[in-house]
C-alpha cells in the first residue's frame, strides 16, 4: 500500500490528472484485495470523474472540512465509497496508510459513506435513490444564506431507477437551484438486471436520461466520463449555467481501466485475487505497493 | 412519589386544536430561532403550517407530495445549519419516508423535527391509510430517535421548546382535533420525564398523548365508585421514565396504561418491558388491540376501537378485581 502524502493540486502541474486517476484505481484494487470484499466496477468508473472534482473543480479545504463555504459533494451511489475515499485520502483529508482499514471493525471507512464517522463526507449515503434530496437542501440553504459554494452530486444510473431522484429533480427546478449540479455515472451495467424473452439481459428497458432530466426542467450536458478535458468542458458548462439545475451524463465504463473488468458485471463486487491485481497494476504502469 | 404537576381542572379547560398549537408556536419559535425552517408535504393547511407559511413566509419550503424528497431536503439543510420542521401526516412520515429517516435523518443524528401531525385513530374522517397505530413503535425502535407525545396544546408548545434546545432527529405526535388544555401555559418539558397527574393509590392509570386527557375522565369515573387511581402523564415514549414508572408499580401493584396507538409497541409495550425488568407488575393495556382503523366520527372510533375514558376506567375495574384480559 502506498504510504506517501496528500498531492496539493497547486502542485499537480507535475502530477497528471490522468496518473492521479491511475493511481487512484491501483490503489482501489489494492484495498478491495486487501479487504477481500467490495465493489469493484462502480468505483473504477467513477474515479475519473471524482479525481477531477477534488482536484480541479471543488472549492474545498482538507485542513477544513467543516468550512461552512465549502462545495459539497454527495456520493449517492454509495457503494462506490472505495472511490471516494481513496481520492479524499490523495487529496489530503486522512492519510493514504488508513486505506487499509476499509471495511474493519471500528474503522472510519465504513462500506458505505459514514459522515458520522469521517470528516469530508457530507452527507451519508447508501440506500440507492437518497442523494440528490439532500443535495437539494444545501443548495437550497445556499440560495437562502446567499452563499456561493456549489453542491455536486454523484448518482449511479441504476438509482435513478428510484423514484425519489424525480421527486428531487422536480423540487430543484422548482426553486431554480443552479447552484446544484448532478453527475450521472452511466456505466450500463445494474448488478443483476432483467428477464427478457430472448434470456436474460442487462440491458436496461428503456431509459433515455436526458429526456427525462430535460422534461424535469433541467438543463442537460454529455461528456466522456474518462476524458479529462471533456469533463472539464461538461463541469465548466454546467457552473455556468444559471436559472437552472445542470445535469451531466457522463458515459462512463464499468471497470474502466483494467482490460479484463471492462464492461464485465461480474466485476461489480469482487475482489481480485493476487494474480489479477498484479495484472491490473500492469496495465495501469504501476509498481504494487507491497 | 415526586410531586403532582397542577392542572386545570377538566371541567374549565378550554378546548384548543393540537395542530392550531403547534402552527402558532412554529411562529413563536421563529423570532426567536432564525434557523428554524418549516418543509411542507402539499398538507400545509391541514397540519397548520400554513399559519407558519403566512407569517414567516421565506422560512417556509413547499415539497409537493413527495414525502421522500422531504425528508432528504430536510437532512441537507440540517447539515448546514437549519433546523427544519417537517409538515405532513404521521402515517405517511412513518411510512412512506422511513427508509429516508433511517439513512439521512437517524443515522447521521441530524437535528431534524419529525413531526407526525393527524396521529392516532382522531383524523377527521379519512380511515385507515391516513391513521397511524404504529409510529409510536416504529420511531421508538429506531435508534437515536426521541419519542415525543404530548396532552394538549400547551404541553405541545412547551415540548416544542425544548425540541429548538435539543440537537438531534426528535419526533412530536400531534392530534388534530380540539381537547381540553390542561397544562398551564407556562409549563417547562422536560425530555425524558413523566408526570403525575394525580395522585390516587389504589391503581396506576399510564397514559400518553391525548389520550391523557380521557384517562384522567377515567380517574373521575373511578373515583366516584370509590377508586383513587394515581395517573402518570408520559410524553416522552424514548427516553422513558423508568424511575417513574417504577414507583407507580411500587405503590399501586396495579397499572393500566392508555394510548391511542396499538397494544404493541408504544406505550403499553414500553411499560411492560420496563416494568418485565425491573419490577414484574399486574398490568393491562389499553388502545388498539393489532387492527387498523376506519373512517368514522371521532365518538364512534373512540367507543368501537375501545379507546374512552369508561374502557380505561373498566380495564382499571377488572385488574383490581382479579379479572384474566
Amino acid at each position: 500500500m502506498e504510504s506517501s502524502t496528500a498531492i496539493d493540486p497547486r502542485d499537480s502541474q507535475s502530477t497528471s490528472l490522468e496518473a492521479l486517476s491511475a493511481r487512484t484505481r491501483g490503489l482501489i484494487l489494492e484495498t478491495i484485495h486487501h479487504a477481500g470484499a467490495g465493489h469493484v466496477g462502480g468505483p473504477l468508473s467513477a474515479t475519473d470523474l471524482l479525481v477531477h472534482l477534488y482536484f480541479r473543480t471543488l472549492n474545498i479545504d482538507p485542513a477544513r472540512p467543516d468550512w461552512p463555504e465549502r462545495d459539497r459533494f454527495i456520493l449517492s451511489k454509495g457503494h462506490s465509497s472505495i472511490a471516494i475515499y481513496t481520492v479524499l485520502a490523495l487529496r489530503g483529508y486522512f492519510p493514504v496508510a488508513e486505506l487499509r482499514t476499509f471495511d474493519a471493525i471500528d474503522s472510519r471507512l465504513q462500506g458505505h459513506p459514514d459522515m458520522t464517522r469521517l470528516p469530508g463526507l457530507d452527507m451519508s449515503t447508501g440506500s440507492l435513490g437518497q442523494g440528490l434530496s439532500p443535495g437539494v437542501g444545501m443548495a437550497l440553504s445556499a440560495k437562502l444564506r446567499g452563499q456561493g459554494y456549489r453542491t455536486w452530486v454523484m448518482l449511479g444510473d441504476g438509482e435513478i431507477q428510484e423514484g425519489q431522484i424525480w421527486e428531487a429533480c422536480f423540487t430543484a427546478a422548482r426553486y431554480e437551484l443552479d447552484n446544484l449540479t448532478a453527475i450521472l455515472d452511466a456505466n450500463n451495467l445494474p448488478q443483476f438486471g432483467w428477464p427478457s424473452p430472448e434470456g436474460f439481459t442487462r440491458d436496461r428497458p428503456y431509459d433515455d436520461p436526458r429526456a427525462k432530466f430535460e422534461a424535469f426542467g433541467w438543463h442537460v450536458v454529455e461528456c466522456d466520463g474518462h476524458d479529462h478535458a471533456d469533463i472539464e468542458r461538461a463541469f465548466a458548462e454546467a457552473v455556468a449555467h444559471t436559472g437552472r439545475p445542470t445535469c451531466v451524463i457522463a458515459h462512463t465504463i464499468k471497470g474502466k481501466g483494467i482490460s479484463f473488468m471492462e464492461n464485465q458485471f461480474t466485476w461489480h463486487a469482487l475482489p481480485p485475487n493476487a494474480e489479477q491485481l498484479a495484472a491490473a497494476l500492469a496495465e495501469l504502469e504501476l509498481e504494487a505497493s507491497e | 412519589m415526586s410531586a403532582v404537576t397542577e392542572l386545570r381542572p377538566l371541567a374549565d379547560a378550554p378546548s384548543v386544536a393540537v395542530r392550531d398549537a403547534w402552527g402558532n408556536t412554529l411562529v413563536a419559535l421563529a423570532e426567536q430561532y432564525p434557523e428554524l425552517v418549516v418543509l411542507d408535504g402539499d398538507l400545509a393547511n391541514s397540519t397548520r403550517a400554513d399559519i407558519f407559511a403566512a407569517a414567516v413566509p421565506d422560512r417556509f419550503f413547499e415539497m409537493g407530495i413527495a414525502e421522500q424528497n422531504l425528508l432528504g431536503v430536510a437532512a441537507g439543510m440540517a447539515t448546514c445549519g437549519y433546523v427544519p420542521w417537517i409538515s405532513t401526516f404521521t402515517a405517511f412520515l412513518t411510512s412512506r419516508a422511513l427508509d429516508q429517516i433511517r439513512v439521512v435523518v437517524a443515522q447521521p443524528h441530524l437535528n431534524v423535527k419529525l413531526c407526525g401531525s393527524y396521529s392516532g385513530l382522531l383524523t377527521s374522517k379519512t380511515g385507515k391509510t391516513h391513521q397511524s397505530v404504529d409510529d409510536l413503535a416504529v420511531f421508538r425502535a429506531m435508534p437515536g430517535i426521541s419519542v415525543i407525545a404530548p396532552a394538549d396544546a400547551n404541553e405541545l408548545a412547551a415540548a416544542m421548546r425544548s425540541m429548538m434546545e435539543t440537537e438531534g432527529p426528535q419526533y412530536l405526535r400531534v392530534t388534530r382535533d380540539a381537547s381540553p388544555v390542561v397544562f398551564p401555559e407556562n409549563h417547562l418539558f422536560r425530555l425524558g420525564k413523566a408526570e403525575l397527574l394525580r395522585d390516587g393509590g389504589d391503581v396506576s392509570l399510564i397514559s400518553t398523548g391525548t389520550q391523557t386527557i380521557r384517562t384522567l375522565e377515567a380517574a373521575e369515573l373511578l373515583a366516584a365508585r370509590g377508586i383513587q387511581a394515581d395517573v402518570l402523564h408520559v410524553p416522552t415514549l424514548k427516553p422513558l421514565d423508568v424511575e417513574a414508572i417504577v414507583a407507580a408499580a411500587e405503590r399501586t401493584n396495579a397499572v393500566v396504561t392508555a394510548e391511542d396507538h396499538s397494544i404493541i409497541g408504544g406505550l403499553g409495550g414500553a411499560v411492560a418491558e420496563c416494568l418485565g425488568e425491573h419490577r414484574p407488575t399486574r398490568m393491562r393495556r389499553v388502545g388498539i388491540r393489532d387492527t387498523f382503523g376506519e373512517s368514522a366520527p371521532n365518538d364512534a372510533l373512540l367507543e368501537k376501537y375501545g379507546l374512552t375514558a369508561k374502557h380505561v376506567a373498566d380495564a382499571a375495574i377488572a385488574l383490581l378485581e382479579g379479572d384474566r384480559p
